[in-house]
């Protein structure tokens, strides 16, 4: 460096630290200022609405989250569908008849339903998609709900040929569907996003990666013009569906917002017209400030504490678990530990199901001194005393609410038993894995979401052979009791045999159920034709948006 | 005399105002974590649902109000700040006696063991630890051990590193070369000789470790991978009092302040030691 | 310099296979499977979804398969989002994340430096205690403090700039985050670089400049910076490591779809294809970044050009 004065130096070696502070200041301003692109939010016609994970797939076949349940549910459609009050209607088809014995559904196809690329939907693509469901190189989650369909159990297992499925195309607009045993539930079954049908052309054409922008060819409202990995998905009406005149909202983004309290910061700072989620710890405070907006309405979703029945201490004592399920205060703890509207639970099928009224548990109606006091002695009955106390260890999986709840019933056992309790907290997968095991697990938290409007969807989880009855209850006359019910064509002789099994296993005590679960959204005042429903199904074709 | 000269030394080996301020801190922090909770009746992990979210107070010694569920935040910054320290010191400690025995060792031996073995910590550092770490607590269903291995794994390379350099120059001194003339084994050499020299550098960096252990296991606590209920540690409790931030905003200040000055004080600490101790260790 | 690169790159095999037999076992390890749910599968379909996705096969037959697909650049299939592979999927978070450590880093330099020079060249007066002090913050409180707190505050009270991430294309969305994430580095850049600087600035060949009767300000520009920066070079290293962990926790509070939240799902999701996938994919960035950072380190200090 030579020792020349700084002013005389040409103004091209004047470089150095200013000029980089100066570079680097412009370009971050320049970032800031970005490029000012319209605020989406200003477009009348843009719905923006949360859901709580990226779909892991949008592909009808390869889906199971509820979030990937809600974008699906704009794109296609199925057979049925449900009005935004949770009735269920025809949709891709017009109307169906049904055999006597209840095994054979005869639907006639909507002759003006359209693809997005305006081709017709028939009864063949019906026929491909159930196929498809069912064919064990799909690889399907929920190739459940067609099980009832004849042969369709034994062709997931690969012990039949994809054309033995009981599912026929008579012509253009006839489809023809033979079930295995009458199943009364069918057409409830029918509005799950597996149902709907899946372009054949497309998939063939493109295999997996059919499901993307520009290549998925969709029946439903909507199309997918876009997918931000990680985002969103953006998505923009089907000119070609054979409603598109009674859809209001051209364009619906949904955001993956998997915090409540990010997506309830989103929703108050004005980028989002509706929640999936409101956060419990503000859940007071938003009932405070827009009760208007607010929407909170029974779910089919049920919150419980299951039983390991295979070991001690719970195998065999039915006092001990009748003890445990009575010595909780279950109004306390939605009010003071979930705090969002939801209900206590002293039913296993939630309320609101169609066709069916709900058995409670017989201390349902105690005053809290009077099933305290029983509490405690089926306590004793049991063997337990203040000085032999029941050690047992609580399981739950990472989540605030979790936590809040297993403390409160810890406390609670203790003070009106005496019992000591361990809490253990467990990461989902290795929750899972620990209930499935059965080895380890004591009482472990758990829920149920009802796939379809249909008491049978909870009853099924504790047949002997369900795979997800965690609890290890077998009971042969709950099982014979379910099975008739499955069979029974005429509802008021279902609706008992359901009734009856229901109370059984209720008081078996494998579980203790504690809370049905609310759905809960934040929906903007421009919103208009919202309606609360039970399954918490929500179609972006029944909203509309005022202008501002 | 003695004195005088102990005292200059001490003088000198505790450096200036920050380093005695810092340490003054930690003390008091310590003895009341230690302590705090005796001045409670309440303890760490009883509910109260008819007393939530009560603002700090001194009638019913709810010196730093109660959080969601009833429980006494004062007693349950204490007994979390218990944990965090010990997770930090455990942790620190896991790194120090691998670094140090690695770097000794390594130091010690010098030519190609040496370089074979730089080379291994060289293509250690590449690892994205945090990633395994995270890895790791979900593969092992975050152990209460296993935190302390894994936080004590992520910084021990440092250490290695640093101890490796000094050892290097300490290997020439004359104490060494007189110690193997008479003939004592290396091992004794490095651990009998060497590694006592080494503590003015290792105490330093322990005072910087530690801090670090402590922002991984609040880092972890933040994800659900840490400290597991009813346990608490203060990582955790700023993780709980985020997003309680609107309703009670002293579940978050109180635990964050703590937690920071606790940070602050290490940090000062082992910059006013290394001052005091080495100038020439400017590597942070 | 390109032996020394080579050589340096070579090296890193033995890292890059040790990462990935390290991150097989641990993924494979972990309890669950990426199609476990609440709602167990029924047999069949559990069958049919192991044969799919070869988890049937026996563990070192799934990693020959993963490292051979590896060498021809496949990273495979992502297991739980089933209608993209992973490639796609890294390759739609990463250029996020890499602008935001990039934007990042370049704000804690220019920030950091600047405040350590001014620190130093004011040493000991209430500019540099002041300085230091701030810096000294920012190191202790933790980002998921600071990162909600901006939210909060600058969000959702003052309604100046975004909430997160998709609510608004343009260039403010990346404001919130960027400085969050920035604070740390800005703090130990500024202690580095204000004690770095005044090592130099007491060192002799300053004072030699200074009795020649240069002005303090053409001193720090043309003679002492360059050394100065050197420590700060050195930290870049570790920086990066600490803004990948940072960006994590950024990500998750500003709904950011990068890498490091991208990470963090899969591996809740146990979904072993992508989680293997990151973690590869971040132990070549590092050692890349490494060498970078020691080439520049090459650079500026002729001292230590000889390998």
């Amino acid at each position: 460096m030579k020792a020349v004065p700084y002013i005389l130096r040409p103004r091209r070696a004047r470089r150095g630290l200013p000029g980089a502070i100066g570079s680097f200041a412009l370009a971050f301003v320049c970032l800031l200022l970005g490029a000012c692109s319209a605020n989406d939010m200003d477009d009348v016609q843009t719905l923006h609405r949360g859901i709580d994970a990226e779909p892991e797939s949008l592909d009808f076949h390869k889906a199971r989250s509820t979030a990937a349940g809600d974008v699906q549910r704009d794109l296609g459609e199925g057979l049925t569908g449900y009005t935004p009050d949770g009735e269920l209607v025809g949709r891709a088809a017009e109307n169906w008849e049904i055999s006597e014995d209840g095994r054979d559904y005869r639907f006639s196809l909507r002759r003006d339903a359209r693809w997005s690329t305006g081709e017709p939907v028939t009864a063949d693509d019906f026929v491909y998609s159930f196929r498809r469901l069912v064919d064990p190189a799909t690889a399907s989650f929920y190739s459940q709900s067609v099980i009832d369909i004849e042969n369709a159990a034994a062709i997931v297992a690969g012990e039949k040929a994809l054309e033995e499925l009981a599912v026929t195309a008579n012509g253009d607009h006839e489809l023809h569907v033979r079930l295995a045993r009458p199943t009364p539930y069918f057409l409830a079954l029918l509005t799950h996003p597996s149902m709907f049908p899946v372009h054949r052309d497309s998939v063939e054409q493109h295999g997996d990666a059919h499901a993307r922008p520009g290549r998925l060819v969709t029946n439903g409202a909507y199309t997918l013009v876009a997918w931000e990995l990680g985002s969103l998905v953006e998505l923009r009406r089907n000119e070609h569906y054979w409603d598109n005149r009674s859809t209001a909202i051209d364009r619906v983004r949904h955001h993956f917002i998997p915090e409540p309290t990010v997506e309830l910061n989103r929703y108050r700072a004005g980028e989002l017209h509706i929640t999936d989620n409101v956060p419990p710890e503000a859940f007071a405070r938003v009932r405070e400030e827009r009760p208007g907006e607010l929407h909170v309405a029974p779910y089919l979703n049920i919150y419980y504490y299951g039983f390991n029945l295979t070991r001690p201490p719970f195998r065999d004592n039915l006092e001990l678990r009748r003890a445990l399920s009575m010595a909780i205060d279950r109004r306390a703890l939605t009010e003071s530990v979930t705090g969002r509207g939801e209900t206590p639970a002293w039913s296993w099928v939630p309320p609101g199901v169609d066709n069916y009224v709900e058995r409670q548990l017989p201390y349902a109606t105690l005053s809290d001194e009077e099933r305290k006091a029983e509490a405690r002695r089926a306590y004793r009955q049991a063997g337990y005393s203040d000085h032999n106390p029941l050690k047992i260890e609580i399981r739950y999986n990472t989540s605030d609410t979790h936590q809040r709840m297993a403390l409160a019933i810890q406390s609670m056992w203790r003070e009106v038993l005496g019992v000591e309790t361990t809490l253990v907290n467990e990461e989902f997968q290795v929750l899972l894995s620990n209930m499935r095991a059965k080895e380890v697990t004591q009482v472990f938290r758990s829920s149920w979401l009802g796939d379809y409007n249909d008491a049978n969807a909870f009853l099924q989880v504790m047949l002997s052979d369900a795979p997800s009855n965690m609890t290890g209850y077998s009971d042969k006359q709950f099982d014979s009791l379910v099975q008739r019910a499955a069979e029974q064509t005429d509802p008021e002789r279902r609706r008992t045999y359901m009734e009856q099994a229901e109370a059984l296993m209720l008081d078996d005590h494998p579980v203790i159920p504690i809370y049905f679960y609310v759905s809960k959204h934040l929906v903007s005042p421009r919103v208009e034709g919202w309606g609360d429903n039970v399954l918490d199904y929500h179609y972006s074709q029944h909203l509309s948006l005022s202008p501002e | 005399m003695r004195a005088l000269a102990t005292a200059v030394a001490l003088r000198q080996v505790t450096g200036g105002a920050a380093v005695r301020v810092s340490a003054g801190i930690l003390i008091v922090i310590t003895i009341a974590a230690l302590l705090g909770p005796s001045l409670s009746s309440h303890d760490y992990f009883s509910m109260n649902l008819a007393e939530r979210f009560e603002p700090p107070t001194l009638e019913n010694a709810r010196f730093f109000g109660t959080d969601d569920l009833g429980r006494d935040l004062f007693v349950r910054t204490m007994s979390g700040t218990r944990v965090t320290l010990l997770v930090a010191i455990v942790a620190s400690f896991v790194s120090l006696v691998l670094g140090v025995a690695y770097g000794a060792v390594a130091g010690y031996a010098g030519g190609k063991v040496d370089a074979f073995m730089m080379r291994i910590v060289d293509a250690l550092y590449a690892l994205p630890f945090i990633f395994l770490v995270i890895l790791l607590m979900v593969a092992f269903e975050r152990n209460f051990l296993l935190i302390f291995v894994a936080i004590g794994a992520i910084n021990w390379l440092d250490m290695a590193r640093i101890v490796r350099g000094q050892t290097l120059s300490l290997k020439e001194r004359e104490f060494v070369a007189a110690a193997r003339l008479i003939g004592v084994p290396p091992v004794v050499i490095v651990f009998r000789h060497i590694v006592p020299n080494l503590l003015g550098v290792v105490v330093v960096y322990i005072t910087l470790t530690i801090p670090q252990a402590i922002l991984v296991e609040s880092f972890l606590s933040f994800l659900g991978l840490g400290i597991q209920e009813p346990q608490t540690s203060l990582g955790a409790l700023v993780n709980g009092g985020v997003s309680q931030m609107e309703r009670a905003p002293w579940l978050l200040l109180i635990p964050a302040t703590l937690l920071a000055v606790m940070l602050m004080s290490f940090n000062f600490l082992g910059d006013g030691l290394r001052d005091a101790l080495d100038p020439r260790l400017k590597a942070r | 310099m390109l032996r020394f690169a080579l050589l340096r790159i070579l090296s890193a095999i033995p890292t890059l296979c040790l990462v990935v037999v390290l991150a097989f076992l641990m993924v494979h390890a972990a309890p669950g499977g990426p199609f476990d749910d609440e709602r167990v599968l029924p047999p069949e379909n559990a069958r049919n979804l192991a044969a799919a996705y070869h988890l049937d096969e026996s563990l070192p037959r799934q990693f020959a398969r993963y490292v051979s697909g590896l060498l021809k650049g496949d990273l495979g299939p992502s297991y739980h989002y089933r209608d993209h592979s992973v490639s796609e999927l890294i390759g739609a978070a990463f250029p996020l994340s890499l602008q935001l450590g990039l934007l990042s880093m370049a704000v804690a330099l220019a920030v950091g430096v600047s405040a350590g020079v001014l620190a130093a060249l004011r040493r000991n007066t209430i500019s540099d205690r002041l300085i230091t002090g701030m810096a000294m913050t920012g190191i202790s409180v933790p980002v998921f403090v600071v990162a909600p707190l901006f939210v909060l505050v600058f969000a959702v009270e003052l309604r100046w700039l975004p909430a997160s991430w998709s609510g608004d294309a343009s260039g403010r969305r990346f404001l919130l985050p960027v400085v969050a994430l920035a604070l740390p580095q800005i703090a130990y850049i500024t202690r580095l670089t204000r004690a770095s600087m005044v090592e130099t600035l007491s060192s002799d060949y300053v004072r030699t400049a200074r009795a020649q009767g240069l002005s303090l300000f053409s001193i720090v520009r043309f003679h002492a910076l360059k050394p100065a920066l050197l420590p700060v070079v050195s930290y870049l290293g570790p920086a990066i490591a600490a803004v990948l962990t940072g960006a994590v926790v950024v990500e998750i509070v500003f709904g950011v779809p990068g890498l490091g939240q991208l990470f963090v799902r899969s591996a809740l999701n146990r979904d072993y294809t992508l989680v293997l996938g990151v973690v590869v994919f971040y132990a070549a960035l590092i050692v890349i970044l490494n060498l970078t950072v020691d080439l520049l380190y090459g650079f500026l200090d002729p001292r230590t050009r000889n390998p």
